[in-house]
Formats: structure tokens, sequence, C-alpha cells
């Protein structure tokens, strides 16, 4: 505890996310957001205007829909490359998952503690990471008018189906993963200036802040 | 659009809170019968549909059967499938003529995502307004009929309009016009089903037992509606479908999901505001704020 003390007490910053991985993080966001705000208008034709929100038009975001989809995938996979290794199960999540309610309820230093990547950052990496795959094929599969008219239209019928119930899943998934970010303070600064201060370190991170102090 | 028809029973992508203007809902349905057993397989019908419509298809290839164009295409609205069927040593010739169906319970405007897109008339016959179409393909994907083709030039929607400009002023589809035998045949849906039980029982009567009228109730009857000699086996016929619904997976899509997804959201959005009035902001700065307190 009072090793912690100490940990805490220091206002230093630590470097969290290179440049590169912030560029990417923020560009798949951009994708991301364009992706969204136009399937959401796809999905909900009440919401026509969300078509041209983005986009300028219903047609223009029929066009770049796919494009920017496809943006959001590349963007996903150069975060792969970069997080798989911190991604990959370990035995202490089983006890994150756990104690989720309490971490819920603000006492995640208390109950584990957590190195890279919580249970849930990773759990939630391998669903967006799946969900981007389900995704980009029933899109290119559906995708007017380069493929779908060569493909069985009942194949194309269930990749549309398919294609809005991996999107709904990976919105609220990302939701989750935005809240998560703006309920822990300091976490968006992180993901922006690339830096994170030592106690936030500390609570959120304190497997990997002696890790880093290391080395 | 400067020509307003207000006759829409349906429109595609509103709800029945946003409802499309049907003042003139009152008048009779129409429907197109196709007398099978009767058509030729000239292709005048074809050729007065692109004539009428003013449309150009490319030249085709012979490759070695009577179709052509082979399919049906952005300028290709109706086309003749000819079928050779040998049963029991016998050699039947069986024509169709394929197009849209023009379905009571539209499979293209369930699917269809842009507003106004797809409508249907109160007479019955369902349209594609192309300005309002977007080339996303969901009507393809809607239709039980194989139908709709999106073009890669224009990246728009095409079919069979039934002639609506021509029906609006009180004339018959092109094709209808054209066929020199009179197996096609158009009018009010009702006049159509009594010619069509004439036709039947005159098939019946000439041997073919299971002749009848092709007018599938899983979409709610169709506008366009064919006599066949083989009723109990539309497969016969280029695969017509002998059941052909809206598929469920684009049922439970729209009708399912799509509110269940708005209930996902709102509930998920809800939480979140609930769970971070309740808890507040984990920030590291406060929190050794408190633990100081405590120790």
């Amino acid at each position: 505890m009072a090793d912690q003390a100490k940990l805490l007490n220091t206002d230093t910053m630590v470097q969290r996310h290179s440049y590169a991985a912030r560029l990417g993080h923020w560009v798949t966001v951009l994708c991301f957001l364009a992706v969204t705000i136009s399937g959401i208008g796809l999905f909900f034709p009440s919401w026509r205007i969300l078509l041209s929100l983005v986009f300028g038009t219903p047609q223009m975001a029929q066009v770049l829909h796919p494009v920017f989809g496809i943006g959001m995938v590349l963007g996903l996979a150069v975060l792969f490359v970069k997080n798989v290794a911190h991604a990959l199960p370990e035995k202490d999540d089983i006890q994150w998952f756990a104690n989720v309610v309490e971490i819920l309820k603000g006492r995640e230093h208390e109950v584990v503690e957590v190195g890279q990547y919580n249970a849930g950052q990773k759990a939630l990496f391998w669903k967006i990471m799946g969900l981007a795959a389900a995704l980009l094929i029933t899109g290119l599969i559906a995708w007017q008018p380069y493929f779908a008219p060569y493909l069985p239209v009942a194949l194309v019928r269930l990749c549309v189906v398919l294609h809005s119930l991996a999107a709904f899943v990976l919105i609220l998934g990302i939701f989750v993963h935005a809240y998560m970010a703006f309920w822990y303070k300091g976490t968006i600064r992180g993901m922006v200036h690339g830096t994170v201060t030592r106690k936030w370190a500390a609570i959120h991170h304190p497997k990997w802040l002696r890790k880093v102090e290391k080395s | 659009m400067s020509l307003q028809t207000q006759d829409y029973t349906a429109r595609s992508a509103t709800n029945k809170l946003t409802p499309p203007p049907k003042a003139r809902e009152h008048v009779d349905e129409v429907a197109k019968l196709i007398d099978v057993s009767i058509c030729i397989g000239c292709k005048a019908c074809q050729v007065a549909c692109s004539e009428w419509n003013d449309l150009r298809e490319e030249v085709g290839v012979n490759v070695g059967k009577i179709d052509n164009p082979l399919n049906l295409s952005e300028n290709t609205w109706t086309v003749m499938r000819y079928n050779e069927i040998e049963e029991n040593g016998k050699l039947q010739w069986l024509i169709r003529k394929d197009g849209c169906m023009h379905c009571a319970d539209p499979g293209c405007l369930k699917a269809c995502p842009s507003p106004g897109a797809v409508v249907k008339h109160a007479n019955g016959i369902v349209d594609f307004v192309s300005e309002h179409c977007i080339g996303c393909g969901y009507c393809v994907t809607g239709c039980p009929f194989n139908v709709p083709r999106i073009s890669s030039k224009d990246k728009h929607a095409y079919k069979c309009t039934l002639c609506v400009d021509r029906v609006s002023v009180g004339q018959e589809p092109a094709c209808v016009k054209t066929c020199p035998t009179g197996a096609i045949r158009f009018g009010t849906k009702e006049d159509m089903k009594h010619v069509a039980e004439g036709r039947v029982s005159e098939l019946q009567s000439r041997g073919f037992q299971h002749a009848g009228l092709y007018d599938p109730k899983g979409v709610g009857g169709t506008h366009v509606m064919y006599v066949l000699h083989h009723a109990d086996r539309p497969e016969l016929y280029n695969g017509l479908p002998k059941n052909p619904t809206i598929s469920p997976l684009i049922r439970f899509w729209k009708n399912i999901f799509k509110p269940l997804a708005a209930a996902g959201f709102a509930v998920t959005f809800i939480a979140a505001l609930m769970h971070y009035l309740a808890i507040g902001p984990i920030d590291p700065e406060v929190e050794h704020g408190k633990e100081k307190s405590h120790g």
C-alpha cells in the first residue's frame, strides 16, 4: 500500500500509445462514424437524413458506405497487428470477469490487478475483430453493383441481414468502449496525447505500469 | 416529381405514422392474365415492352436455345422462358413470359430502405420511382421471384412497371396490346379471375386435370397471373415458385430485428446514463484523495 501511495504521489506522465497507434485509432474512429451513421440511415429508413449527413446524398452514401467500411477494416487490421499480443487471454482475466459487478461499481483497482489491458478490453478486442471480419465478408457479398449481381440471391439476402446483425452488435460494443473511456477519466486524453498520468496507470493498469518502470 | 398520382397504398421505407398520399385509393385492382397454354412464344411482348419503354438491350448471341435475351436485365423487363419437358415419352414445350408479378404484398417494397423508391398504387401496380432509388439492391433480396435488376451503369433498380403510364390513362400494357394470340389479357383483377376460370375449366375438359390459376396467396396474390396447364407443378415453368413468400429472413429483419435494435440502442444509452449518474466518474486524482482520507 505504501508502495502504491508513493507511485500515486508522483505526477509524471507515462507514454501509453505511440503516435502511429493513435493515428490508426482515430482514422478507424472516423471511418467507423461514417459507416455507422450512414448504416443506421439504411437500417432505420425514417432516419434517411443520416444517409445525407455524412456523404451528402443517399446515393453517395450507397456508393461510399462500403468504401469507408473497407477503410475501417484496414484501420482495424493495423490495430490488430499492433495489439494482438496484448489481447491474449491470461489467468487473471477470469478474476476480472468474476468481479465484473464490483468493477462496474468503480472498484476495479480494489478487486483485480490489471496489466496492459483488462479482460473486458481483451474480450472487446476479439469481439470487434470478429465482427469486423463478418461485416467485411457480408458487406462484400452484398455490395451493389460489384459483387451481389453475380452471386445467388439467397446468399446476398442472408448477408444483408447478417450484416445488420453484426453491425448492431459492433455499434453497441464500440459504444461501451467509448463510454468506458469517458467514465475512466484520463483515458481519452491518453488516446489523444499518447501519455497518461502515473496515477491513472497505477489505478487502471498497475501491472503494466510496473513493467514500464522496470524497463 | 411533377406528376402526382396520390393513389399510393404503400410506399417503401415509410410506416403507419407517416402514410403516403392515398386520396384515390377507391379504384379497382387491375391484373394482367398470361395464359401460358395459348402463348406461342413469338416474343412480340418482349419487343413491345422494349419499344414502349424505350429500352435497348444489347444484341445477344445464339447459345443453342431460343431464349433471347437470356435473362431479365435493366434493359429487359420481360423475357420469354422456354422449357422442354420430357415426361412419359411426351415432349412439352412450356413457355412462360417472365417479369414482375406485382405482388399485393411486395417484398421489394418491404426491403427497400429509401422512402418512396418503391410504391404500390391503389390499382395494385408496384413501381420503382427511380429518382428515389439509391441502388443498394435490397429490393433484389426482398423479391421472391428474382425480378429486379440493378444497372451497373447507373446504379438504379429496374423492372416491369405494368406500363403504369399507359394504365393510368386508361390503356392496357404494351405487351397486352401487342400479343397476337390473346394469351395476355388485361382488366380488373376480378374480371381476369373470371376469364381464367373459363380457361381453366376448358383446359381441364381437354385432359389437363391439374390446370389452374397462378395467383399465389403467399404474397397476398399477384397482379400478374398465369393460367398454367400444370398448376400443381409451377416449377416446370422455369422454376416458377410453388408457394412464393417474402423470405422469413427479410420479415425477421424488418418486422422483428429493426424494432428490437431500436429498443436495444435506447436501453443501452439509458443504462449508460443511469450508470454514470449513479457511480460518477472514476478520476484517479479524486480517487487518491478519497483513499488518503480513509487511510
